[in-house]
């Protein structure tokens, strides 16, 4: 189907599309338009002003320092996912982007974009969420940091406010002797998943298990996060962290899998990520 | 009635403008007020991969971007792939010599797609062939044959120095 008509703003600066969101409460932000054109194409979101970004050139930057990694609201996926900057300072990040959709859709979707359209089955929100990162939001009335934690509020609800632009996505460095994996099933490529997980698992000095934590998409309203690290013990157990997911977790059935085959395949990728996690660690800290 | 934009881009090499409203889709603009109709619209949602043009360079989705953000922007369709005295390009002899495609329906989608992926990899893998076309449904031909024209394309490429 055809959109609905809307009422189109070009800003050219940040500031100009933060006075267009003021003057717009019930607008949307249009950026790469992946998620968004599909929801009016099929008349599922009908918003009477769209602002769009896309001439908006200090949106679109990527800043990688030794502290993490921060992508503008107009960074594109494809952009980041082949930043070997990003790559060394957060590799999470490229490993889970490259699950996002097909590479068609990464040339136009943006991470930010992702982030703020707050999908459970999306593999961004999970990999923020994972990492602890934040979200930097602006508005006509001021600034604010969102700690993922707090920013996703339900299926395609996040915590940003009417007249809202979400500038940019911060997503923290890997610390020291830390290894991360993202691996998650879909029925077909470039699909929804079925359940996925990113892993982060951080060694302690000796070498042993220190910190383990694990995102999930697609088996709850908003990105799981759950802290495995006594679960898994200082050796790693990884199928004990996995049995724990597996009691944790409270999965829907659908038309594509039952709770009960998602519970079990959850524990099945955890484990396998859990496990890959704690070689690249170890790779690195002997490094 | 619904404002209406006057947009100016580069098609296939051509200044072109139009006086649009803003939902205009990108697909639309070439194929009903440019005549453009080599573009084809399957799902218009972003699952099928007909509708895929190069936009700067880059495919993209017709149907997921809007005319008026195309402005000032050079889009390729399948019009555009072949030499301006129309020999077809390597990538489109390649779909041709290896039966690349049966109904045609989705082809277009594919030769932009194919085109952009071989000058990024002009030597891809098997799987990256597979990933790289993962976004675009052929409901003919198993893909069998899409997989061997990329493959071939690979080669005219590198035969004809890399020149799409």
């Amino acid at each position: 189907m055809k959109p609905p008509p809307f009422r189109h703003h070009a800003p050219r600066t940040a500031g100009e599309a933060l006075g267009m969101l003021a003057d717009a409460p019930q607008g949307k932000v249009l950026a790469g338009g992946q998620s968004l054109i599909p929801l009016l194409n099929m008349r599922l979101a009908a918003p009477p002003d769209l602002v769009d970004i896309n001439g908006v050139a200090e949106l679109d930057v990527l800043h990688v320092g030794d502290e993490g990694v921060r992508a503008g609201a107009l960074a594109r996926h494809a952009r980041v996912e082949r930043s070997v900057e990003a790559a060394a300072v957060q590799p999470l990040l490229g490993r889970a982007l490259r699950h996002v959709a097909h590479p068609v859709i990464r040339n136009r979707g943006t991470v930010v974009g992702s982030l703020a359209h707050a999908d459970p089955a999306a593999e961004l929100p999970a990999v923020l969420a994972v990492l602890g990162g934040t979200v930097e939001a602006a508005s006509a009335r001021g600034r604010r940091t969102i700690p993922a934690a707090e920013f996703f509020k339900g299926p395609l609800e996040s915590a940003l406010a009417p007249g809202e632009l979400a500038v940019a996505a911060f997503f923290p460095a890997a610390p020291p002797r830390t290894g991360s994996a993202f691996t998650e099933m879909a029925r077909r490529h470039g699909d929804y998943a079925l359940s996925g997980v990113a892993a982060v698992v951080t060694l302690d000095e000796d070498l042993r298990v220190g910190a383990v934590r694990a995102g999930y998409l697609g088996i709850a309203p908003v990105p799981l996060v759950l802290d495995l690290t006594e679960a898994a013990g200082p050796r790693g157990d990884w199928p004990a962290a996995a049995a724990y997911v597996r009691e944790r977790i409270d999965p829907e059935t659908d038309i594509h899998a039952s709770a009960r085959y998602r519970r079990h395949l959850t524990g099945v990728l955890t484990e396998r990520a859990l496990a890959t996690a704690a070689a690249e660690a170890l790779r690195r800290a002997r490094d | 009635m619904e404002d209406l934009h006057d947009i100016a881009l580069t098609v296939n090499g051509v200044h072109r403008t139009a006086r649009v409203p803003a939902r205009r889709l990108l697909s639309d603009l070439l194929r009903h007020d440019l005549g453009l109709t080599g573009t084809h619209v399957g799902c218009e949602h972003g699952v099928c991969g007909c509708c895929t043009v190069l936009m700067d360079g880059d495919p993209v989705r017709s149907c997921l971007t809007f005319a008026v953000t195309a402005a000032g922007h050079a889009v390729t369709t399948v019009e555009g792939l072949a030499a301006p005295d129309g020999t077809p390009s390597p990538v489109q002899r390649a779909f041709r010599e290896c039966h690349g495609l049966q109904c045609g329906f989705c082809t277009p989608g594919f030769l932009c797609t194919v085109t952009a992926l071989l000058r990024e990899t002009p030597r891809p893998t098997e799987d990256e062939v597979l990933e790289g076309i993962s976004g675009n449904l052929c409901r003919c031909t198993g893909y069998q044959n899409i997989v061997k024209s990329v493959h071939r394309a690979a080669e005219l490429l590198a035969e004809s120095g890399g020149e799409a």
